[in-house]
């Protein structure tokens, strides 16, 4: 039975003395975290699929046109620019023309507008007896025919932004964009992953999504006046949407303690109870009713980055630092590798376990007010299936189901890898159908991998 | 089928050279091993030697790196426990392998059905697992879930499993762990039984005088390999565990006595439905007080209740004359009184968690500031104990898992004696710990009660009930049924007379 592990426990001891301490930091960190090369691996993979070719826009590109024509055409060249009534096009001709003014060249006309807009800038050129040297354009304006149907203008005087090549992945905004999607599912993870390292599970997350964003929007709406509420009305909201979610966990808690019921089946009753209440509340339809300064918690940014994805990476470093660096840390590990050990050395497993699933709960709450600010309304048709999208994501991050271990930035990883793969699928345009096995697919790979690891580490 | 002389002469099983590596241990090193037809060899070592390991090669659940292995005299492979199972070997290991829902005949022919058409032939498989019981000699409820049955009976439908499969050899690990007396020697009658229809037996085991009881040669290993092969009539107790330990050990039980003081933990009228009926009884400074009595008398439960792991009915506790309150093992912990559970795997150690963890665990109280563990407190104050008690572990972060049983029951004792518990409960302190670790174990409860502790030792070795306490309680049924305080003309007689009052 134990003999082998026995036998390794002393005769390892030499070596282990001088060795074990570096070895077994290296062995931990792959062990903890090692889902982080599955990561990356996924980017460098969707990266390579998403290569593409990209046009450089706004001032970026109209600084290089200007830069390109003034080398080309000389300082006095007289330009005919180009560009569609867009802001980015506009951004993009503006900063040609006070560019090329800057270097004392000729601005003959300076076009925002369609294909026949410009035949008419050029006519007009023309009329005057005036000659164009050379015409900024950007990748789309470059495409018109009129240029070619000058005698005088021609194609070969269009100077075009050098267009390069660059994963449509990598992009700076597709990034934000996964990172701010990701971020609410992650917040609730949080509070999943504690669930599972005590050897529980919390079905009811999902439904306490919806539940949250209708009893805080309704808050909002009833007490405060809807659109018109200020913020210590919105705050209110808030406090009743995640207060109300976290007395449901706290529900769940007891039950589990006071009777000894299995979280699966508590959760579970859970779930759908507070589905029918969030249905009952709303009486069923969407609660709009929200100023517009809710957004801004969870749709505005600050310093470039969305707010949930801030508030995402605050609670994970407070996470990470509860679970690895205090008692309550330490006993949530110790009920969820060994209950009766735990409540034998005087562990308060009751109290923990419900403070665990109050947490999850608050979490859920959470999660839900950031909904209702990003999508400006409360919802009981929010959070379905969310508990399946947050557990997966506990699950790949490598906590696992069996309790007593898992770490909190596994997760943030596993909540990751989740996201890049969906929205690997979406930029190669893999059907939303296929998309489903494919999320599947990783679920099972990542229990497959946890089961193996764990035979590996066993002898 | 021909037999050629050689073959018959050969011994039943010859294992020659069985070598094999874990990633870092070399578990067994060039060990053989042999057993005769219709003779029981006894396998001993220290925990760790690599007994385990070598019936697992034996079973097939390892695959030996080299070696060979031959049933009378022809060479075998055994790649997996179904070729272990067609070459007549039979493993009862220590945790029992039984369905508890199912019935001892469903167990008994799991996996090899008898059936008809698809169907299992229910009343075939009945009567073949009631002609087996016969066989054995014993009447065991075939109807029965075997979830139901006691320990005893359960490892009977185990042996019958065995018999099922026409095995030649039978290995019992640990067999008699968690047996009653009268149950052991009914198990030895059948394993003379056994060896009477020219079975083999390999027998393993930490209580030398069962080895004296049943075995006909002894074979020793320590540290992987094989030390020594002997007739068990060419072998003393003390041989055996000098073989076994590779030092000399001059007395096996050290105790040490001295004053004896004022009565500390005190327990009066303690009850719990029927496995605690009123129990009264005082442990004084520096006593140690042994509990013993039958497996199912009501120790461990006496001991629960004191230390809150489950609700008392009625009682009280109080230590140094204060009144405890008692309701959960956070309320005993708190007024030092702490309880080495019997099941340290189970109870005592979460194993998942390292060493400093579960060191910690009833101690962060101690340790932290504002909630957050002084992990450099924690790892200094672990340091000390690794050395007082010498325990061993190549790094604090090793997980409690990898420990050997020795080593856990040190880690156990550890958190409580930072912890300066006044009353210590041992619930079977030496329960499959090595004889040198046994030794250490009983220097500890030495110098715990020469510090003025209140010392409760449960035991079902009565060697080590009368070689280590001050005084010794009897249980029966729930009850004390006797109290003997003349250590020095203490029998085992005497003990098993009040133990089945």
């Amino acid at each position: 039975m134990s003999e082998a592990n026995a036998t390794n426990s002393t005769s390892d001891k030499v070596e282990a003395d001088d060795e074990g301490g570096r070895h077994s930091v290296f062995a931990g960190f792959l062990r903890d975290y090692g889902m982080i090369f599955v990561l990356l691996l996924l980017v460098v993979l969707f990266s390579l699929l998403t290569l593409a070719e990209q046009h450089p826009t706004g001032p970026e590109a109209g600084k290089q046109v200007a830069d390109h024509i003034v080398a080309r055409y000389g300082a006095s060249a007289r330009v005919l620019i180009v560009g569609r009534d867009t802001a980015g096009d506009r951004e993009f001709t503006k900063t040609v023309a006070d560019r090329l003014k800057d270097h004392g060249a000729n601005v003959r006309a300076n076009v925002n507008g369609s294909p026949a807009d410009a035949r008419q800038a050029i006519e007009a050129i023309l009329a005057r007896g005036e000659s164009i040297d050379a015409v900024a354009a950007n990748d789309v304006t470059a495409k018109w025919t009129i240029y070619g149907q000058f005698e005088q203008v021609g194609r070969n005087k269009l100077v075009t932004p050098e267009p390069y090549t660059w994963p449509n992945f990598l992009k700076v905004t597709n990034l934000l964009g996964v990172a701010n999607q990701t971020a609410i599912y992650a917040i609730i993870a949080i509070g999943m992953t504690m669930v599972i390292i005590t050897a529980g599970i919390d079905l009811s997350v999902g439904s306490l999504v919806a539940l949250a964003s209708v009893a805080g929007a309704l808050a909002i709406r009833d007490w405060g006046g809807g659109t018109e509420a200020g913020a210590g009305i919105m705050i209110l909201g808030m406090v009743v949407g995640i207060g109300v979610a976290a007395l449901a966990g706290a529900f769940n808690g007891f039950m589990v303690t006071a009777f000894r019921i299995p979280s699966f089946i508590v959760s579970l009753a859970m779930m759908s109870m507070a589905s029918g209440l969030a249905y009952r509340l709303s009486s069923g339809a969407s609660i709009p009713q929200l100023p517009r300064s809710f957004f801004w918690l969870g749709g505005g940014e600050t310093l470039g980055l969305p707010n949930p994805v801030w508030l995402m990476i605050v609670l994970y470093v407070i996470a990470h630092i509860v679970m690895t660096r205090t008692i309550f840390g330490r006993y949530v590990y110790a009920i969820g590798g060994n209950e009766e050990a735990a409540r034998l050395s005087g562990v308060p497993v009751k109290r923990i376990l419900l403070v665990v699933f109050t947490i999850s709960g608050a979490l859920a709450g959470l999660g839900g007010i950031m909904l209702a600010s990003k999508l400006q309304a409360g919802d009981p048709k929010f959070g379905l299936m969310y508990e399946l999208e947050v557990i997966a994501a506990v699950v790949v991050g490598g906590t696992s189901l069996l309790g007593g271990s898992g770490k909190i930035l596994g997760t943030l990883i596993g909540a990751f890898i989740i996201a890049v793969i969906k929205n690997g699928m979406n930029l190669i345009a893999v059907d939303p159908f296929n998309q489903k096995i494919v999320l599947g697919a990783v679920l099972l790979a990542a229990v497959l991998i946890d089961t193996i690891k764990r035979r590996a580490t066993r002898t | 089928m021909v037999q050629t002389a050689s073959a018959i002469d050969a011994p039943l099983l010859q294992m020659r050279g069985i070598d094999k590596s874990f990633p870092g241990v070399h578990a067994l090193r060039d060990v053989d091993l042999s057993v005769n037809a219709g003779q029981v060899l006894a396998l001993l070592g220290e925990n760790g030697a690599g007994k385990s390991t070598l019936i697992k090669v034996l079973g097939g659940a390892h695959r030996p790196d080299g070696g060979i292995i031959e049933i009378q005299g022809r060479p075998v492979e055994i790649r997996s426990p179904v070729d272990a199972m067609r070459a007549g070997i039979g493993i009862i290991y220590q945790e029992f392998n039984l369905v508890p829902a199912l019935s001892a005949w469903e167990n008994i022919f799991l996996g090899r059905e008898r059936t008809i058409g698809g169907f299992i032939r229910h009343r075939e498989e009945r009567r073949r697992a009631i002609e087996l019981f016969d066989r054995i000699g014993v009447k065991v409820p075939v109807d029965a879930p075997c979830g139901s049955l006691s320990v005893a009976q359960q490892q009977i439908v185990e042996i019958a499993k065995a018999l099922s499969q026409q095995v030649r050899l039978v290995v019992m690990d640990e067999p008699t762990a968690a047996l009653t007396d009268s149950e052991v020697t009914r198990l030895f009658d059948i394993i003379r039984d056994l060896k009477t229809q020219g079975i083999g037996v390999i027998y393993i085991s930490h209580r030398l005088d069962e080895i004296f009881r049943i075995a006909d040669r002894v074979t020793v290993m320590r540290d992987g390999a094989h030390v020594a092969t002997t007739p068990i009539e060419q072998l003393t107790r003390q041989r055996m565990i000098e073989l076994m330990v590779g030092r000399t050990i001059e007395n096996e039980f050290p105790k040490h006595r001295h004053a004896i003081g004022e009565a500390r933990l005190v327990v009066q009228g303690l009850s719990r439905g029927s496995a605690v009926r009123d129990v009264s009884f005082e442990v004084r400074r520096g006593e140690v007080l042994a509990l013993t009595g039958l497996v199912g008398a009501g120790r461990t439960e006496t001991a629960r209740l004191i230390f809150g792991a489950d609700r008392r009915e009625a009682g009280t506790i109080s230590l140094d004359d204060a009144r405890l309150d008692i309701r959960q093992p956070r309320d005993a912990i708190r007024a030092r009184i702490c309880l080495l559970t019997e099941d340290r795997k189970s109870q005592g150690l979460v194993l998942g968690l390292s060493v400093r963890e579960n060191f910690g665990l009833p101690n962060l109280g101690a340790f932290s500031s504002f909630g957050f563990v002084g992990a450099a407190r924690e790892r200094a104050a672990l340091n000390e104990y690794v050395d007082r008690l010498s325990i061993r572990i190549p790094h604090q972060e090793q997980l409690a898992r990898n420990l050997s049983g020795g080593n856990q029951q040190k880690v156990v004792l550890a958190k409580w004696l930072q912890r300066n518990a006044e009353v210590v409960i041992f619930d079977e302190p030496t329960r499959g710990i090595d004889v040198g670790t046994k030794y250490e174990i009983y220097l500890l409860i030495n110098e715990l009660a020469k510090a003025g502790k209140a010392i409760i030792m449960i035991s079902s070795e009565l060697p080590e009930v009368l070689g280590m306490s001050d005084r010794i309680l009897v249980m029966h049924d729930g009850r004390i049924t006797g109290e003997i305080k003349d250590m020095a003309s203490a029998t085992q007689q005497q003990i098993m007379t009040l133990a089945v009052e």
